[in-house]
């Protein structure tokens, strides 16, 4: 069976993704101690990468979710986390209906 | 440690991710189809990439003739943000054995990265059962959700109809939240959500996500760590 180029562009992209996976520890762990400033910055990271994703939805998609993005992060002041997904489910449809 | 607890609680963990992911995976081999790809194709890149947004942007590039390291380079840089992942998770997995770092790390993905850090900041262990349980669910779920997608495209006619179109947004704001309580929390999201919304107007999609989360880590290390205090 003769491989096509797709498949050969596929399994790349596959291996360069691995290796964003495993790059990042296998160079930290080549130190043996972290500065406070790195170690700061690590601790950062899973909101700062996870606000970009939430960020430009929230902006740019309309009204309806700008309000779904605001009410979700107000119920997530106080309820448990599947509690604001079912909330911000509700919210998309509801918001979406009234406001577009 | 109890092996089997740990197996469960990974699976749990995918669970949120694993509904709010669906639609893409649906949609993601829905439109693989739509651009020319085979079956196959879509399958390989769902097992092998395993990163949403990336074989999004994958399958965007295949129709368009663009010379194949450029399309190689394009998933690498989507998926760059994952380096600073495996950076942080890997502090957490000094039990590990070199192999199962390995294994371990390839489901490294946005939802699963998340999950382990509030597991670690819960106190309970990271363990390799349960990372890796929790990582399969989802990737067995997303390899058959993008062949589902791709042999019935149709079935994904509008997913603004049932608003889950929105779901992974609001996935990931929850888990934004889930942080707060971290030293400079809000800075670097107020930073990051700034700095991404300005990259995505001048720069564009996917950039402003490495962008804006440079920005953000930038700030936290200028701040610098104060020491935690634990207080509820």
């Amino acid at each position: 069976m003769e491989i096509s180029i797709n498949t050969w562009i596929i399994l790349a992209g596959g291996l360069a993704t691995y290796l964003t996976r495993i790059g990042g520890h296998l160079v930290l762990s080549r130190f043996s101690s972290i500065h406070p400033r790195v170690e700061a910055a690590l601790n950062a990271v899973p909101a700062a990468v996870l606000t970009t994703l939430v960020a430009p939805a929230a902006v740019f998609s309309g009204p309806a979710e700008a309000a779904t993005v605001i009410v979700a992060a107000l119920a997530a002041l106080y309820l448990p986390g599947m509690a604001v997904f079912a909330i911000g489910w509700a919210a998309i449809l509801a918001f979406r209906a009234l406001i577009g | 440690m109890n092996p089997r607890r740990e197996m469960i609680d990974g699976v749990l963990s995918a669970t949120p991710a694993m509904i709010a992911a669906a639609p893409f995976g649906l949609l993601f081999g829905a439109l693989a189809i739509d651009n020319g790809m085979s079956v196959f194709e879509v399958a390989l890149m769902s097992a092998t990439i395993f990163a949403g947004a990336s074989q999004m942007v994958g399958i965007d590039l295949f129709g368009d003739r663009i010379a194949p390291w450029l399309i190689v380079l394009s998933i690498f840089a989507v998926n760059f943000r994952h380096v600073l992942y495996s950076a942080v998770i890997g502090r957490h997995t000094r039990s590990w054995a070199a192999w199962q770092r390995f294994v371990g790390f390839f489901f490294l993905i946005d939802p699963q990265f998340a999950e382990a850090e509030k597991r670690a900041e819960s106190g309970k262990p990271l363990s390799f059962i349960w990372f890796v349980s929790g990582g399969l669910t989802f990737y067995v779920t997303w390899l058959f959700e993008g062949w589902l997608g791709a042999v019935f495209g149709s079935l994904v006619k509008n997913p603004a109809d049932y608003g889950i179109d929105f779901l992974l947004t609001v996935y990931f704001l929850v888990l934004v939240m889930g942080f707060r309580k971290r030293s400079n929390w809000l800075p670097v999201v107020i930073v990051s959500a700034v700095v991404s919304v300005g990259a995505y107007m001048l720069v564009g999609s996917p950039w402003h996500v490495s962008i804006g989360a440079i920005a953000g880590v930038a700030v936290a290390a200028a701040i610098g760590g104060r020491p935690k205090i634990m207080v509820e």
